[in-house]
C-alpha cells in the first residue's frame, strides 16, 4: 500500500512538472508560431487538451517503471523468484475501458473542432489559388487582378479555392495552423479568417519535385483600410497593362515565372531575367548564344531545347503554350529588364 | 576469397547482372526493330530498364540454386527429406541453407546491413540540414545524373524504403530463428520456401539501390502520383524493388502462420504459446494480406509511365487521391508489422529479467491481433488534408484512435509486470526497457495527428517524423537489439560483451531522445519534411545543428554495436547454457542449437511464464528418441 500511495503522489507531481516544462518550451497552451487566425485558436485549444493529456500518462507510465527499477532491482546474491502474480481482470479491464473512454472523448472532441475550422461564412470572399511547381499565384476573381502575394483583411473569412496544374502541393500557413493539399484535376478548398496583421508565409507542404524546398509565397494579412488600397493599386497596375510589356509581365505573374526567374539578378532555379536579353551565355553543350526573341520564345516552348551553363538538365520548368501576341509581349517585358 | 566468388549470393549477382542486361537488351532489339528510341539518358531506355529489372531479379533466384529443388521436382527427380549441409562456419551464411536458423541469420545481417545503407543515408542528409541553405548538396553538384536537391530527395526517399526493407527483413530474422524454436519444431511448415522467401529479398536491395545511380527519385518513400509519373527512370527501379520485397514477406508470413497452426509441440495450446509467437501471428496476418496493396498501387504507376494507361492521370480520368487509399491500405497496418514482433519481443522478455509472470497474459496476447485488425481500418488518417471526402474523416479519427486502447493494455501490463519484480539489468533488459520509454513517446505523440483538426497542422512536418521515428525505434530498433543481445548465446554459444552493450545503449538512448524530441518541436514550429534546405528567418539552425550531431552519436552507438557483435562471434566469454534462467524451451537445451534442433521432443505442461511459482514447469522433454514432423 505505501508502495502505490508514493508513486501515486509521484506520478502527479511528474504529470505536473512535464505538462509545465513543455508550457515553458512554448508547445502547451502557448503555441509557436503565434496564432493568427480564428482556427488557430480552437486548434490550439484541442492541443493543450491533448498535451494535458499526454502529460498525465506519460507519467503514468515512466513513474511506476523507474520506481519499480530503483525499489524493486534484484539485490546482490539473490536468485529467487519474484512474487507470482498472473494478473487482476478487474484491473485489466479498468485500463481497457478508462483509455477507450479518454479516446472516445478526444474523438468527440476532434470532431468538434473541425467543425469549428471548417464553418463556413456566407459572407467569405473567394480568392483562386494556382499551385504549380513551384509557386504560388493568387487571383481575385471580385476584381480581375493577379498576385503573386496573397493579402487578406483582417477578421473576414476567406475561402481559397484551390487548383494545381502539374503535380501535388499542399498550401500551409504554419501561423494559420491549417493545411490543404491542393491535388491536380480537382479544386480543393481552404477557409482561413485571419486575426492577426503581419507578415506570413505559404509554404508548399507537399513533396513537389526539386525546389520543392523553396515553393513560399509571401502572404500578408492588413486592416480592410489597407487592403482596399492594396486592390486599388492592383487594378490600376492591371489596367496599366495594355501596352505589350505590361501584358507580358501580367503573362509572367499569372503563369509564376517569377518563382524561378528572379528579377533583381539573384539565382532562383532558373536563370535571372535581369538583364538577360542580348547576354551572351554559354550552354551545357559548350556552345555559346545570344539571348534574343528567338532564343526566349523556343525556350519558353520547349525549355529543354538549349539550356545555359549550370542549370538542371534535363530542365525542371515544363514548356509552355502560347499565341504568337503573347510570346511576342513576353519579349517585350524582358527587354525592359534591366 | 575464392569461396565467397563461388558462393550462392555471388553467382545469384552475377546471374542478376546477366539477366538484366538481356532483359532490356530483348526491349532493345524491339524497339530498334519497330524503329523507336533505343538509348535514353541512362543508357537503355525506361521499359528496357524495367524489363531487365525484372528478368534480372528472376535471375537472381535461378542463380542462386535457391530454386534448384523445385525444378529438380518438375523434371521428375527426387530430393532428400533432410538435405546435409554442404557448408560450413561462415560459408553457410552466404550459401542456400534450408535450415531455419541460418536463415534467420541471413535476414538479419542483411537486415543490419541494409540499416547501416540507410542509416548512411540519412547521415548524408542530415549533415546539408545542419545549417540552412545548402552545404555540399548544391545545385552544381552533379552524381548520377542529379544535382544537390535531387540528390537529397533521393537520398531522403530511398532512406525510408531501405529501412522499410531492413525492419521487414530483421523481423523476419527474429521470427524466423526463434519461433520454430519456441514451438519445439524441427523447421519452419516449408523451408524450401522460406529459403525463396530470404533470397528474394537481395535482388530486391540490388534493384533498390539501383534506382540511386538511374537518376533516382524525387519523392519521398510514398512514391505519390502524378510526381512519380514524372519522376527520372531510378522510380521505376524503385517500384520494381518494392514489388519483389513484397514476395519474401507475404511469402515469409504464410510460412510464419502455417508453421504455428501445424508444428506445436505436443500441449501447446493457444493460451500456453509464447507471447512472441502471438505477435508473429499477428504481423504476419498482416503482412499476408495487405502487402499486396503497396505492390499493386506502385504496379498500376509503373503500367501508367510504360503504357500511358492513365489510373492516376486527370487529364485522362484517372484520380491521383485513388493510389494514396490504395497505398496506404497496407502502407498503415505494415507500421504495425514494423512493431508487433518488436513488442512480442519486449512482453517474452520482461518476465525472464523480472522473475516474475508476464502481467495479463491473455489480454496482451489479444491486444496483438486487437492491433492488427483495427490497424486495417484507420489508413486515411495518412490522407486528413489529402481532399478526400471531407465527412470521412471523421470515422476515420475514431478507428485511429481506437488503436491507443489495445497499445495501452500492453503498456499497462508490462508496468504491472515490473512491478515488484526482482530487476537486474543486463544489455538485453536495458534495450527492453528503453524500447517501452521510447515506444511510449510514439504512442502518445500519436493522438495528436489522429484528431483530424490538429493534424492539418501537424500533417508533413517534422512533429510527424518525430513521431514516426520515436514509434519504429521502440517498436522496432531497441527490441530487435534486445533480440540479438539476448539469443545471441544461443546462437553462437558465446555471448556479447556487457560493457559494450552497455555503451551502445547509454550511447543511444539519450543522443534518439534530444533527435525526436527536437524533431518534433521544429516540427510544431513549421519545419516541413522532405525538405533540403530551410528559411534561415525560421530560426531553426541551432537545433538542426543539434539534431545533426545527435544523428552522429546514434551511428557512432550503432558502430560499437558492430563490433561487439562480430568481435564476440570468435572471441566472446562463452555461455552454452541457460545464461538468462529463462523457463523457455530453446534455453533448456546446450548453445548453439543443433541443425534440427531439439535432440528429444518436448511436451508442454505448464504455463510459460510461471516464474516465482514453486515447482511449475513449462516443458518436459520425452525420454522417446527424436521428435517427429
Amino acid at each position: 500500500m505505501r508502495h502505490f500511495v508514493i508513486v501515486g503522489i509521484l506520478v502527479i507531481a511528474m504529470a505536473v512538472l512535464t505538462y509545465v516544462g513543455l508550457d515553458a518550451a512554448g508547445v502547451a497552451s502557448q503555441m509557436h508560431p503565434v496564432a493568427a487566425s480564428a482556427q488557430a485558436a480552437s486548434i490550439d485549444q484541442l492541443w493543450n487538451w491533448e498535451i494535458i493529456a499526454m502529460s498525465f500518462l506519460f507519467a503514468l507510465i515512466v513513474v511506476p517503471m523507474l520506481y519499480s527499477l530503483i525499489v524493486f532491482r534484484r539485490k546482490k546474491g539473490d536468485t529467487t523468484d519474484a512474487e507470482h502474480i498472473e494478473g487482476n481482470t478487474p484491473l485489466e479491464i479498468a485500463w481497457t475501458v478508462g483509455p477507450l473512454i479518454l479516446v472516445v472523448f478526444f474523438a468527440y472532441m476532434g470532431a468538434y473542432s473541425l467543425g469549428e475550422v471548417r464553418r463556413a461564412d456566407p459572407q467569405a470572399f473567394e480568392v483562386k489559388v494556382k499551385a504549380q511547381q513551384f509557386t504560388w499565384t493568387f487571383e481575385y476573381p471580385e476584381y480581375g487582378f493577379v498576385s503573386t502575394e496573397l493579402r487578406l483583411p483582417v477578421g473576414r473569412q476567406a475561402v481559397l479555392k484551390m487548383e494545381s496544374v502539374d503535380v501535388i502541393h499542399s498550401f500551409w500557413v504554419p501561423e494559420f495552423r491549417v493545411k490543404q493539399d491542393v491535388v491536380p484535376g480537382r479544386v480543393t478548398e481552404y477557409r482561413i479568417t485571419p486575426t492577426l496583421p503581419g507578415s506570413y508565409k505559404v509554404r508548399c507542404a507537399e513533396l513537389c519535385g526539386t525546389s520543392h524546398a523553396y515553393m513560399e509565397s509571401p502572404i500578408v494579412v492588413t486592416t480592410q483600410a489597407d487592403y482596399d488600397s492594396w486592390v486599388a493599386e492592383q487594378q490600376a497596375l492591371a489596367a496599366a497593362a495594355q501596352t505589350p510589356e505590361g501584358q507580358g509581365q501580367l503573362l509572367s505573374v499569372k503563369n509564376g515565372c517569377t518563382g524561378c526567374h528572379s528579377l533583381d539578378g539573384s539565382a532562383l532555379t532558373g536563370p535571372t531575367w535581369f538583364g538577360m536579353y542580348g547576354k551572351e551565355e554559354e550552354l551545357a553543350d559548350g556552345a555559346t548564344i545570344t539571348v534574343d526573341d528567338e532564343y526566349i520564345v523556343e525556350s519558353i516552348l520547349d525549355p529543354n531545347a538549349k539550356i545555359v551553363s549550370g542549370f538542371p538538365s534535363p530542365s525542371v520548368m515544363p514548356p509552355y503554350q502560347f499565341t504568337d501576341d503573347e510570346l511576342a509581349s513576353i519579349v517585350a517585358y524582358l527587354k525592359t529588364l534591366k | 576469397m575464392k569461396r565467397f566468388f563461388s558462393s550462392a549470393f555471388s553467382r545469384g549477382l552475377l546471374w542478376q547482372l546477366i539477366g538484366t542486361l538481356a532483359g532490356a537488351g530483348l526491349v532493345t532489339g524491339i524497339r530498334a526493330l519497330m524503329g523507336l528510341s533505343v538509348t535514353d539518358t541512362f543508357f537503355f531506355t525506361e521499359p528496357a530498364w524495367v524489363l531487365g529489372g525484372l528478368v534480372g531479379a528472376v535471375s537472381y533466384l535461378f542463380g542462386s540454386g535457391v530454386t534448384a529443388d523445385w525444378v529438380k521436382w518438375a523434371r521428375g527427380m527426387d530430393t532428400p527429406e533432410h538435405p546435409e549441409e554442404h557448408f560450413s562456419g561462415w560459408e553457410k551464411y552466404i550459401n542456400v541453407s534450408l535450415d531455419h536458423k541460418v536463415i534467420g541469420i541471413q535476414y538479419t545481417i542483411v537486415a543490419l546491413l541494409l540499416i547501416s545503407i540507410g542509416g548512411l543515408f540519412a547521415l548524408i542528409f542530415r549533415t546539408e540540414l545542419a545549417a540552412s541553405e545548402l552545404q555540399f548538396l548544391t545545385t552544381d553538384m552533379k552524381l548520377f545524373g542529379q544535382n544537390g536537391p535531387q540528390l537529397y530527395n533521393t537520398l531522403m526517399s530511398l532512406h525510408g524504403m531501405i529501412m522499410i526493407v531492413s525492419i521487414l527483413l530483421g523481423i523476419a530474422g527474429i521470427m524466423n530463428y526463434v519461433v520454430p524454436l519456441l514451438l519445439g519444431a524441427q523447421d519452419m511448415a516449408f523451408p524450401r520456401l522460406n529459403a525463396f522467401s530470404f533470397w528474394i529479398a537481395v535482388p530486391a536491395a540490388v534493384l533498390l539501390l539501383m534506382s540511386l545511380v538511374l537518376g533516382g527519385f524525387d519523392t519521398g518513400w510514398t512514391g505519390y502520383p502524378p510526381l512519380s509519373a514524372r519522376a527520372p527512370v531510378g522510380m521505376q527501379m524503385f517500384f520494381m524493388g518494392v514489388f519483389v520485397a513484397g514476395w519474401s514477406s507475404i511469402l515469409g508470413a504464410l510460412n510464419v502462420i502455417a508453421t504455428v497452426l501445424r508444428m506445436r509441440a505436443k500441449g501447446m495450446t493457444a493460451w500456453r504459446l509464447p507471447i512472441f509467437v502471438w505477435a508473429s501471428v499477428a504481423t504476419s496476418i498482416i503482412a499476408l494480406t495487405a502487402t499486396q496493396l503497396i505492390g499493386l498501387s506502385f504496379q498500376l504507376v509503373m503500367f501508367q509511365r510504360l503504357f500511358g494507361m492513365g489510373f492516376f492521370d486527370p487529364a485522362k480520368g484517372g484520380n491521383p487521391v485513388l493510389f494514396q487509399h490504395l497505398f496506404w491500405f497496407y502502407s498503415h497496418p505494415a507500421v504495425y508489422v514494423f512493431i508487433l514482433p518488436g513488442l512480442g519481443v519486449i512482453s517474452e522478455l520482461l518476465p525472464v529479467f523480472v522473475r516474475k509472470p508476464l502481467f495479463g497474459y491473455r489480454w496482451i496476447a489479444m491486444s496483438s491481433l486487437g492491433i492488427a485488425l483495427v490497424g486495417f481500418v484507420v489508413w486515411a488518417h495518412h490522407m486528413f488534408t489529402s481532399g478526400m471526402n471531407e465527412y470521412l474523416r471523421v470515422p476515420f479519427m475514431y478507428s485511429t484512435l481506437l488503436v491507443a486502447v489495445p497499445t495501452g493494455v500492453k503498456f499497462f501490463s508490462w508496468v504491472a509486470t515490473i512491478w515488484k519484480g526482482k530487476i537486474s539489468t543486463p544489455t538485453p533488459m536495458l534495450f527492453v526497457l528503453g524500447g517501452i520509454v521510447v515506444f511510449l513517446m510514439g504512442g502518445l505523440s500519436g493522438p495528436p495527428n489522429a484528431t483530424v483538426s490538429t493534424d492539418l497542422h501537424l500533417h508533413d512536418t517534422y512533429f510527424i517524423v518525430g513521431h514516426f521515428h520515436d514509434t519504429i525505434f521502440g517498436g522496432f530498433v531497441f527490441p530487435f537489439f534486445a533480440a540479438i543481445y539476448y539469443w545471441f548465446p544461443k546462437a553462437t554459444g558465446r555471448r556479447m560483451n556487457e560493457t559494450l552493450g552497455k555503451l551502445h545503449f547509454w550511447l543511444m538512448t539519450p543522443s534518439f531522445f534530444v533527435l525526436t524530441f527536437g524533431m518534433m518541436y521544429i516540427g510544431l514550429l513549421g519545419m516541413r519534411r522532405r525538405i533540403v534546405d530551410y528559411d534561415p528567418a525560421l530560426g531553426f539552425d541551432t537545433t538542426h545543428l543539434i539534431l545533426t550531431i545527435a544523428g552522429y552519436l546514434i551511428a557512432t552507438s550503432v558502430l560499437v554495436f558492430f563490433y561487439n557483435f562480430f568481435n564476440s562471434i570468435k572471441n566472446g566469454e562463452k555461455a552454452d547454457g541457460n545464461v538468462w534462467n529463462s523457463r523457455s524451451p530453446e534455453w533448456q537445451v546446450p548453445s548453439p542449437m543443433p541443425t534440427h534442433n531439439y535432440d528429444q521432443a518436448f511436451e508442454v505442461v505448464g504455463e510459460p511464464y510461471d516464474y516465482g511459482l514453486e515447482g511449475s514447469k513449462y516443458i518436459e522433454f520425452s525420454t522417446s528418441a527424436k521428435s517427429k514432423h
